[in-house]
């Protein structure tokens, strides 16, 4: 039993990365206020920027994940321009920058659709990978999954430990106030929407030149959207985030497995169910509506102009 | 020896707005350790004149000289590098973070907040400040989130303290004790710039005075040697106007019981009704006096309708209404005046002729099931004329008229509606002195024709000049009305901070 579940959940972890990552990104700029619904876009973004740059330079997600960063985080400030230097409904502008995301990395990406890139070898991590069960779960992985745990690490830490963190929810609460004790809450914002933009351009670098190392139109497949809803039901908290993503990434590798074993029934329902399991179980945990709004970030989604 | 430098000088400050000079040419002079007042009413340009002292907007014209030396204050960061702290009339606090965390941000120093608490417990207990700092701030009284703020601008060592109206939230009690602190202060050479409208507090206080008005300095003074009618002549240019409180000679009858009402809050900040009783009779007013947030905005919401509760527990005029929703008790007689003017008073953007409907189109405004806008404008200008509302006619959008002109405008809607019980929240928050005194007059003459009003107001002076009875509102919980002559200022803000003050955890709204 144990030795079938051991790729089943390793294979969670792997399918969960781009949701951590964009998660993550999302979570941090939702932090701060600004509700950025253009992570499916930013993703696509992303992914086509590093298979790009990937196929091309031929040094793989090594140059893919960083390419893909770097055109998340700046088609983000096209949002960012319009959301908060102009004040623009939040809302609108992150529909329109999926939209755009979609149409240009389908015009870019129709160069590379015969590519295929080499993908990155599993390393296992000495001592750790020989534990006996978490081992092969969770030390037989790519490079970006351990990536994804540090990334994880990090924002945890950084909101829960340090001034900057502390800046980001207070932004997030009250912008006039921040503004009135003197911080530069658009300049706030715009560095929190770049990081999300530039985590959202990892996940789906993560996709294009990793997960599977080729690039197909409209890739992401709503992973952008499911990051979105993971933030908002993980009542803003960087844990609670990871456990909806590794759901997410369980019942991904459930399906493909319930496939393989001739389950009767359609192919579009169980590929669904992971989109479905995952929001059922969000709903049930966030149904404390005191405690979802005790940690919304009051000015999410408003525009705030000093 | 030749007398100190100016702590601070501000030399023809000017500051233009598009459509109203905010400063004109305004010049004052603080000395170290002196308390100085900034007296004016709403709209003469005080909080400009702060804001522009500590960074936070950028004079047109004019100087600031700080210690005898020309300076130019960008930002407020850089103002409180200079030593000047700045206690904001709307708190500038973060609810869901901490008292220690809120004044990490504020500092320029490596975040260590275990060593942070252990300094703000020392400045509060010099001080008399006594705050948790780890408490939560949205679980704080309005009057310990002043500590924190006050705290907050002591731990940068400030050379000048300025103070935007810092006793509106307080009660009477609270404000002595503050006033200690702030003498402490200046003895240890601190200057202060302390903003009010109250003549008795800066008299009480202050050791000089520039007294503006429009925009404009009508004057300086020395507090102490002047009356309140002095002040108030430099202040708005005439004397101060008196409302008249004649009897009441019609029938009494109950026209509001409240029974037994108590509510849990379903807001996590809000605040839980406990087992409230109260009756207003025909003709008569009753106070309901307290510092917001211990209950007021649930209360109100429980009798206006806004939230429904037991049948029996409101009754008007006899008849149970605690199940009806607002439109249903407003077809009853019941007319409400929330406090928020703009957003649920009246739609900011609208013409006053629409915002007359929003509630008098019970008076016949619906012909064939559709609008008489032509008897909505009518109304209107009725209302315009009869209650004196200062306005570019029926046609002009709510949010031109001044606070205290939108006021007159929705209690005149109110009071045309010809109600049986009137519900006010705040009804002179934020209005001049002319407006304030008309409206309260306006309110003691309706009572007198045999309506049942109920006031909510944090101002307590006000409650004493018009209600006939005083009942306090603290931690969800309502005292009895009592008659005004049977009671003072003191004991009912005794009552006020008894409850309040010493919020406990069980009470505390944090902990449901």
């Amino acid at each position: 039993m144990i030795d079938h579940l051991i790729p089943i959940l390793a294979g969670a972890i792997a399918a969960a990365t781009p949701l951590i990552f964009a998660g993550l990104g999302e979570l941090v700029s939702e932090r701060t206020g600004v509700i950025n619904l253009g992570v499916e876009g930013m993703m696509l973004t992303g992914a086509i920027a590093g298979f790009a740059a990937a196929a091309t330079t031929g040094y793989g997600a090594a140059i893919g994940l960083p390419a893909g960063a770097l055109a998340g985080a700046a088609i983000a400030m096209v949002f960012a321009f319009f959301a908060l230097s102009l004040a623009a409904n939040q809302a609108a502008c992150g529909l329109a920058l999926t939209i755009f995301g979609i149409g240009l990395s389908a015009f870019i990406g129709q160069h590379y659709v015969s590519y295929s890139l080499p993908g990155l070898q599993p390393v296992a991590i000495p001592l750790l990978a020989d534990i006996p069960v978490l081992g092969p779960i969770l030390f037989k992985h790519d490079m970006v999954v351990y990536l994804s745990f540090i990334a994880f690490a990090l924002v945890a830490w950084t909101l829960a430990k340090t001034r900057l963190g502390l800046l980001l929810k207070a932004v997030g609460e009250s912008p006039e106030a921040a503004h009135a004790i003197g911080y530069p809450v658009l300049g706030i914002r715009y560095g929190a929407v770049a990081f999300g933009g530039a985590m959202a351009g990892i996940a789906g670098a993560y996709l294009s030149t990793v997960y599977t190392p080729l690039w197909v139109q409209n890739m992401s497949a709503g992973r952008g959207w499911i990051a979105v809803a993971l933030v908002v039901f993980a009542t803003w908290k960087p844990a609670r985030l990871m456990l909806g993503a590794y759901l997410f990434g369980g019942v991904t590798i459930l399906q493909f497995h319930a496939q393989g074993l001739g389950i009767e029934l359609p192919v579009q329902l169980l590929a669904a169910l992971p989109y479905v399991a995952t929001v059922v179980v969000l709903v049930l945990i966030s149904r404390d509506r005191k405690l979802l709004q005790l940690n919304l970030p009051a000015s999410l989604g408003k525009p705030f102009l000093p | 020896m030749s007398p100190p430098d100016p702590r601070l000088q501000l030399l023809n400050i000017t500051k233009r707005y598009p459509s109203v000079v905010a400063n004109s040419d305004v010049s004052l002079t603080v000395m170290p350790g002196e308390i100085h007042a900034i007296l004016g009413e709403n709209g003469a340009g005080k909080s400009t004149l702060m804001k522009i002292i500590y960074g936070a907007v950028k004079a047109d014209e004019g100087e600031v000289m700080w210690n005898g030396r020309q300076v130019a204050v960008a930002n407020p960061a850089q103002a409180r590098k200079l030593g000047i702290g700045m206690v904001f009339q709307h708190f500038s606090l973060f609810e869901t973070l901490t008292v220690v965390e809120n004044i990490a941000l504020v500092l320029d120093e490596p975040f260590d907040l275990a060593a942070l608490a252990k300094r703000v417990t020392e400045v509060s207990e010099r001080y008399g400040l006594p705050l948790d700092p780890f408490r939560l701030v949205h679980s704080l009284s309005v009057g310990e989130r002043q500590r924190v703020e006050i705290v907050r601008c002591l731990l940068q060592d400030p050379k000048l303290l300025i103070l935007d109206e810092p006793t509106s939230v307080l009660t009477p009690q609270a404000v002595l004790k503050l006033f200690e602190t702030l003498r402490q202060l200046s003895a240890e050479g601190v200057s202060i710039l302390y903003i009010s409208h109250k003549l008795h507090e800066i008299q009480a206080l202050c050791d000089s005075a520039t007294i503006m008005r429009g925009g404009k300095v009508t004057g300086n003074a020395i507090p102490k040697d002047e009356t309140p009618a002095s002040l108030a002549r430099l202040m708005i240019g005439r004397e101060l106007p008196v409302c008249e409180a004649p009897l009441y000679t019609g029938d009494s009858r109950p026209v509001l019981e409240i029974a037994g009402l108590s509510q849990v809050s379903d807001d996590p900040f809000g605040t839980t009704l406990h087992d409230i009783s109260l009756t207003v009779q025909a003709g008569e007013i009753v106070g309901i006096a307290g510092i917001s947030g211990n209950g007021q905005a649930e209360l109100l919401a429980a009798l206006s309708g806004e939230s429904t509760t037991a049948r029996e527990t409101v009754r008007l005029d006899g008849e149970a209404i605690g199940h009806l929703d607002a439109g249903r008790r407003r077809d009853r007689g019941l007319v409400f005046v929330p406090e928020e003017r703009l957003g649920r008073g009246a739609v900011p953007a609208l013409p006053l002729s629409r915002n007359a409907l929003l509630t008098a189109h019970r008076q016949g405004m619906k012909r064939w099931g559709l609008v008489d806008y032509a008897k909505a404008r009518a109304f209107a200008e009725q209302c315009i004329a009869r209650f004196d509302v200062r306005c570019g006619g029926a046609g002009s959008a709510a949010r031109s008229l001044s606070g205290g002109n939108l006021q007159k405008f929705i209690v005149g809607r109110e009071i045309m509606l010809a109600p049986k019980l009137m519900i006010v929240a705040q009804p002179t928050w934020g209005v001049d002195v002319g407006a304030a005194a008309f409206l309260r007059q306006t309110l003691l003459d309706l009572s007198r024709t045999g309506v049942a009003i109920l006031v909510v107001s944090e101002e307590l002076e006000e409650l004493f000049e018009i209600s006939d009875r005083i009942a306090v509102l603290a931690a969800g919980r309502l005292s009895e009305a009592k008659p005004k002559a049977d009671t003072d200022a003191e004991s009912i803000g005794l009552q006020m901070s008894g409850l309040s003050n010493e919020k406990t955890p069980e009470s505390g709204h944090a902990h449901p």
